[in-house]
């Protein structure tokens, strides 16, 4: 099996001081196996045109300025071998920023809406430092794990960029700056946990705007994951008492109040528990539609009245919740 | 071929919203000859929600679902894409965490059970795939799709995060899904290539954020459309839930017309395996499929 392929590249190609709307320039290349995609940049500009620009810097995987998009999935350009996603891709590799719509030039973007949001959660140690401190403020390892591999973001904006919730709503802070602030909360040398929880409980901004959608743990170039310390900040307003009664946290915390009733969860009841009596109106239109269809079914009963299957054995269920449960609405 | 055996996880919605999942699920196995266990003890895996109220509680439920099919000495098998995902979050953290394992089997020890982690967790779409072999569906095809174009919707929870799923959806890639296209080509039919295929419905954030969740399920359901699709397919009941009941807020919200019905995976393969719309439940969709059987 030969050690090269030869490539079609089509490049995003904008510049926002001359071009009223981007378009799309061809490069063919012969690409070796132990070629980057950072490679794959420099040649076409190095090869076929100079004024193509991109973000480049460390070359370690450390800085996070080469973070592109390739064929729709986040990318950091130096950390990518090129030949893997050509088994992926066939032949054809697209180049795109890693948001089209901040483009300033090619491959460049704004970064300016990712900072905002990094700085909304002090990315950083809030704490009365003693000028003439006697002692290191020491972390024991314990303490150091909790952490959750969360300190090794490097702020590309892989899953910034690539978080669908965002692109829906740009006032979610969403997965990077959330990641930041988890970093910083459960830090025991800092002091302002508190109001770092409150933020990200705020409806439309926090973390109860995520959608569930594993998008940021998939374009982590550092495996970070950072959906999973969104849960943690969940879990961390109603431990710390910051969860303010509300439709999400409602929504949250009935599944417990249903399981324990039910085994199962009572689909009518949880809408009616989260969004209250009044705010049902928004549903009845889809309710009478589902009832209509048989998906509301009134087989057993009225719906909204008890009347969804038990799992057998519903003791256990019970009993595990009474002795499992850590938190409380 | 030796008979496939599983016990089926139903989840909540296959018992309640969509009855007809777990019909066509059932006529499906019954027409490839796949023996089904319902696990009648099981109870809800959270949905994605319960874990953000309280990881541990979410932990030990599911971990209590996963007793039950090991001692079956069975796979579980799941129909929903956040069951499998949540199911299998706790499997992996428990047979990861030797510690957390121990805090759970504690709990499950009051009420006599024990995690051991000798089931595997797998979504019936995979088994279809993976095990019975698209080969032998082909074979069993009886009334061929050939007058559908199709538009595969895969849901999150499948694919994502591909680092837990790999060994049980035969190594999908996230970002270039085949699973779903490979199945409506071995029925006849005509898989649509579309950019939103692989993306979020938006259904976890309904209640909450109801702007972004219409957002997201009308791109999804305008790119199928304008790549000519007569109807969408989905192995997960709450992508189906969304974008079935949905469909008229949805497109107030895109500023489009949307007729788009959206079959669960199993009653798709159930009609190519003969089975009739009735059968199969295809009168509980608030968007009927009138035009499947034409």
């Amino acid at each position: 099996m030969s050690d090269t392929r030869k490539v079609t590249i089509k490049a995003f190609r904008f510049n926002a001081e001359t071009d009223y709307l981007p378009y799309y320039k061809q490069y063919e290349m012969e690409v070796g196996k132990d070629e980057l995609i950072l490679d794959l940049l420099n040649r076409i500009k190095w090869e076929h045109d100079g004024s193509f620009s991109y973000r480049r810097s460390c070359r370690h995987g450390i800085c996070g300025a080469c973070a592109i998009k390739v064929n729709g999935r986040a990318t950091l350009a130096c950390k990518q071998n090129a030949m893997e996603l050509l088994d992926l891709f066939d032949n054809e590799l697209v180049f795109e920023p890693s948001s089209k719509k901040r483009a300033v030039k090619d491959m460049i973007i704004d970064k300016k809406d990712f900072w905002d949001k990094h700085a909304a959660v002090q990315p950083y140690v809030v704490a009365d430092i003693d000028p003439h401190p006697e002692h290191e403020t020491k972390q024991s390892i314990e303490e150091f794990n909790k952490f959750l591999d969360s300190d090794l973001c490097i702020q590309c904006g892989a899953c910034h960029y690539s978080c669908p919730a965002l692109e829906a709503n740009p006032d979610y802070l969403g997965p990077a700056a959330l990641n930041a602030a988890y970093r910083f909360t459960v830090d025991t040398r800092d002091n302002a946990g508190k109001e770092r929880l409150e933020l990200t409980a705020e409806p439309g901004v926090g973390v109860w705007d995520c959608v569930k959608c594993f998008e940021c743990a998939e374009a982590c170039p550092k495996e970070i994951n950072p959906i999973e310390k969104i849960t943690k900040l969940h879990n961390m307003q109603f431990e710390q008492g910051v969860a303010k009664s509300n439709v999400a946290t409602r929504h949250a915390e009935g599944f417990v109040r249903s399981i324990k009733k039910h085994g199962f969860l009572d689909e009518a009841d949880i809408v009616v528990y989260s969004e209250g009596y009044l705010g049902m109106y928004k549903h009845l239109k889809t309710a009478m539609k589902m009832m209509k269809a048989g998906k509301i079914h009134w087989n057993d009963g009225l719906p909204w009245v008890d009347n969804v299957p038990k799992s057998k054995n519903l003791d256990e269920i019970q009993k595990l919740i009474e002795i499992s449960q850590t938190n409380k609405l | 071929m030796s008979k496939l055996k599983y016990a089926l996880f139903t989840g909540c919605t296959a018992k309640q919203s969509t009855p007809e999942l777990l019909s066509s699920t059932l006529a499906v196995a019954e027409k490839l000859g796949i023996e089904i266990t319902i696990l009648e003890e099981a109870s809800c895996c959270g949905a994605s929600h319960l874990q953000d109220f309280d990881e541990f509680l979410a932990h030990v439920l599911n971990a209590r679902n996963i007793c039950y099919a090991e001692k079956l000495g069975l796979t579980m098998i799941t129909i929903c894409n956040t069951c499998q995902l949540n199911s299998a979050m706790t499997k992996h953290a428990l047979d990861t965490d030797p510690a957390l394992k121990a805090r759970v089997n504690e709990k499950l020890a009051e009420v006599g059970l024990e995690y051991k982690g000798t089931s595997e967790i797998k979504h019936f779409l995979y088994c279809l795939i993976d095990e019975y072999g698209l080969e032998n569906i082909k074979d069993k095809v009886e009334v061929p799709l050939s007058h559908l174009n199709i538009a595969p919707f895969y849901g999150c929870h499948n694919i994502r995060p591909s680092e837990l799923h790999h060994t049980s959806n035969g190594g999908e890639n996230p970002y270039n899904p085949t699973s779903l296209d490979q199945l409506i080509n071995a029925l006849e039919g005509h898989p649509v290539d579309y950019d939103h295929k692989n993306k979020c419905c938006g259904f976890h954030v309904e209640l909450q954020a109801n702007h972004t969740s219409e957002i997201l399920a009308g791109n999804a359901m305008v790119d199928a459309i304008d790549n000519n699709a007569d109807i969408m397919v989905t192995p997960c009941p709450l992508c189906h839930l969304k974008m079935d009941t949905y469909q008229d807020d949805v497109g107030k919200v895109m500023g489009r017309d949307i007729e788009l019905p959206v079959l669960h995976m199993p009653q798709m393969v159930a009609l190519a395996l003969g089975c009739t719309p009735k059968e199969i439940g295809l009168n509980f969709h608030v968007q009927k499929a009138t035009h499947l059987t034409a």
